[in-house]
């Protein structure tokens, strides 16, 4: 039987690879667990809750989009809008032309790696530098990230000393510490040299205009106190409706995400540095980012759109951990990523339509979810989908269904069945010379047949 | 220039246009958001020293004791905010050197940056910086020791009414504990890019 490509990418895993994507989420998920329930009397009601105040957002985004522009242009931000990956690439590319920036440092942002941002600049003649470490690495080995939050999750320490050291980056050295001092060393050089500091948002109150970063490193931090201008590439979707919801969203992310009560640094900013503050960004950018939203936004998806990017469902998924991020070809891994990837491919649905099959649909993605996003119930209506557009990928590895269909659609045929079922009970099926069939009971038992029992009941019950 | 500004919010208006009804705004206490670990707390000082302590930060209420803790490390090069030094200088020894301008052109010099703290929370032991009362972003980050300098009278006891309080500054920064990463390995590594040690002094 053809299987899907994310089973052949799953096998051809090295095995300390696996073990280390493996290893990293269970833990992850494990502990975010023990932290939710440990310090939070009803998380299950405030992901609920978070879930609904997102869906609202999604669903008044025309209300809140031009109520938050107003916020940031109050507050001196330059607002500006990218309807395509392009041009938001472009919009970032002018804004430095007009300053005759030639160095940007970027923070960690998820709509950066849909748009391509650092090579697009590259190309043009800007030196680019992720200052996140794990994107760092992931940058210096011309490799992707593999999990929202853990990018490097797929590499071991070896693997890390040995692209320093082809990198200029100190003599080989594996150990975790000296590879983060000798980051630590290489980039602050970086930061104060940049023209222009990158970042994305995790949240936009529509309140006040307040833009939430959260870092662990000090990256983000960094990046806002050495640089002259700031520019913040953020999906139309990211808003909250007020500063006080942040209160919801910081405990849930922080603890989703990384299972801490909050992300070393949280940073609030709503504009240019104040005339005071010696160091930071006189000018600052917000660019609003499409790049297939809307297209999710009109489909009967849209509750993916709630998405905080936490990656619970990442480390949760059975799927994800035995196949690893990049199995899923996309900047967005994992059951999130099953859903938003072929949706934000727009027209290039079917070259990820098999996506949304890489999952059992136990559901454990949806339990996890700060903002209880019912995945497995979008991964069937993408399914469908790919069945109705008839995208190839969307029938890889599928076992043909067509004999059942004749059957339930025709009540002699489904009798028949029905009373040749009884003969299973009876047969060797172990011997039947139907290889996927020894394959599957190889390793478990048919239970017994007990079809008809329901029509046997119906047919004898007491009438009134 | 507002094409793009047009073409996004006229696909949003179309994609939400068929919907017949939108989902409302749901109400919610912030009480919900309230850690158990800060229910009850007494004494706002003690519960944030606790919690800071459990994020592998350092709370100090003297002096004294901040000069031995950068003595027995031999950090004795260092920033301090130019409004705080005149106060804290008779408490440091001749031989520490200690500048009130943050010179960017040697960030490495400094071992550690002593700046004001706006607020903090008690119960994530979380320190609040801004523009307003930072004399400089990079002396309280670059340094391989923060010491935020705080009094008792700016605790907040919780995450939410630290948020209802929230100044009007372009740049507020919690700081919970030192920088961190567990990128390599998930090996948890303190001082990426920001402090290694993050102190906070109460005064006052």
């Amino acid at each position: 039987m053809a299987t899907q490509q994310i089973d052949q990418f799953a096998r051809t895993l090295a095995p300390d690879t696996k073990a280390a994507v493996y290893d990293g989420s269970k833990k992850g998920h494990e502990k975010r667990t023990q932290v939710l329930f440990d310090h939070l009397p009803d998380a299950n009601w405030l992901r609920q809750i978070a879930g609904e105040i997102k869906q609202h957002v999604v669903e008044n985004l025309d209300a809140y989009l031009p109520q938050v522009e107003a916020k940031l242009q109050a507050n001196g931000v330059k607002v500006h809008w990218a309807a395509t990956a392009g041009a938001a690439n472009e919009a970032v590319l002018a804004i430095m032309r007009a300053r005759n920036a030639t160095r940007i440092v970027k923070a960690k942002t998820m709509v950066s790696e849909e748009t391509e941002l650092a090579h697009f600049l590259e190309r043009n003649g800007i030196e680019c530098l992720e200052t996140d470490l794990g994107e760092f690495i992931v940058q210096i080995d011309h490799d992707h990230p593999s999990h929202i939050v853990k990018p490097i999750i797929h590499k071991n320490r070896r693997e890390i000393a040995t692209s320093f050291e082809k990198n200029g980056l100190g003599a080989y050295n594996d150990d975790p510490e000296t590879i983060t001092r000798r980051a630590r060393q290489f980039l602050r050089g970086k930061y104060l040299a940049a023209d222009v500091g990158l970042t994305g948002a995790n949240f936009i109150s529509a309140e006040s205009g307040r833009l939430v970063l959260v870092t662990n490193e000090g990256n983000s931090r960094f990046c806002l106190a050495a640089t002259k201008c700031h520019i913040a590439m953020v999906g139309i979707e990211k808003l909250v409706p007020h500063d006080r919801d942040l209160g919801l969203f910081l405990n849930l992310l922080a603890r989703s995400a990384t299972a801490q009560q909050l992300t070393v640094y949280t940073e609030f900013i709503s504009g240019p540095k104040s005339a005071t503050q010696p160091d930071g960004p006189d000018e600052m950018h917000v660019i609003f980012v499409d790049n297939g939203r809307t297209n999710v936004l009109a489909s009967e998806c849209r509750d993916i759109l709630r998405c905080i990017r936490c990656g619970a469902c990442l480390n949760v998924c059975p799927v994800y951990r035995q196949a690893s991020g990049h199995a899923y070809r996309s900047v967005y891994p994992g059951p999130v990523g099953a859903v938003l990837s072929p949706l934000l491919a727009g027209e290039r649905f079917s070259e990820l339509a098999d996506l949304p099959k890489a999952s059992s649909l136990c559901g454990a993605c949806n339990e996890v979810c700060p903002v209880n996003i019912p995945i497995p119930d979008l991964l069937l209506r993408l399914r469908e989908k790919g069945k109705r557009e008839g995208a190839p990928l969307a029938a890889a590895g599928t076992p043909p269904m067509g004999a059942w269909a004749v059957l339930a659609s025709q009540p002699t045929a489904w009798k028949a069945a029905l009373f040749g079922g009884k003969l299973i009970n009876f047969l060797p099926t172990k011997l039947l010379p139907i290889p996927p069939l020894r394959a599957w009971e190889a390793k478990r038992t048919l239970p017994e047949w007990r079809g008809g029992n329901f029509r046997k009941w119906l047919k004898e019950r007491p009438k009134k | 220039m507002s094409t793009d500004r047009e073409t996004i919010l006229s696909c949003v208006h179309s994609a939400l246009a068929p919907l017949t009804q939108r989902a409302a705004l749901p109400d919610w206490t912030t009480e919900l958001v309230v850690m158990r670990q800060a229910r009850g707390a007494v004494d706002a000082w003690t519960l944030f020293a606790e919690r800071l302590r459990g994020v592998n930060g350092t709370p100090l209420t003297r002096v004294a004791e901040l000069v031995a803790l950068l003595e027995k490390n031999s950090w004795r090069h260092g920033y301090c905010d130019p409004v705080l030094w005149p106060q804290l200088a008779p408490s440091f020894p001749a031989t520490f050197k200690v500048e009130t301008v943050f010179d960017r052109t040697r960030v490495d010099d400094y071992q550690f940056g002593i700046t004001h703290a706006s607020a903090a929370i008690a119960e994530t032991g979380t320190l609040a910086l801004t523009d307003r009362d930072t004399s400089s972003r990079l002396a309280a980050l670059a340094p391989w020791v923060h010491v935020a300098v705080m009094t008792q009278d700016k605790i907040f006891l919780d995450l939410p009414q630290a948020l209802a309080a929230l100044p009007a500054d372009p740049n507020i920064v919690w700081c919970t504990g030192p920088s961190k990463t567990a990128d390599v390995e998930g090996i948890l590594i303190e001082g990426v890019h920001g402090p290694g040690l993050q102190v906070a002094l109460l005064l006052g």
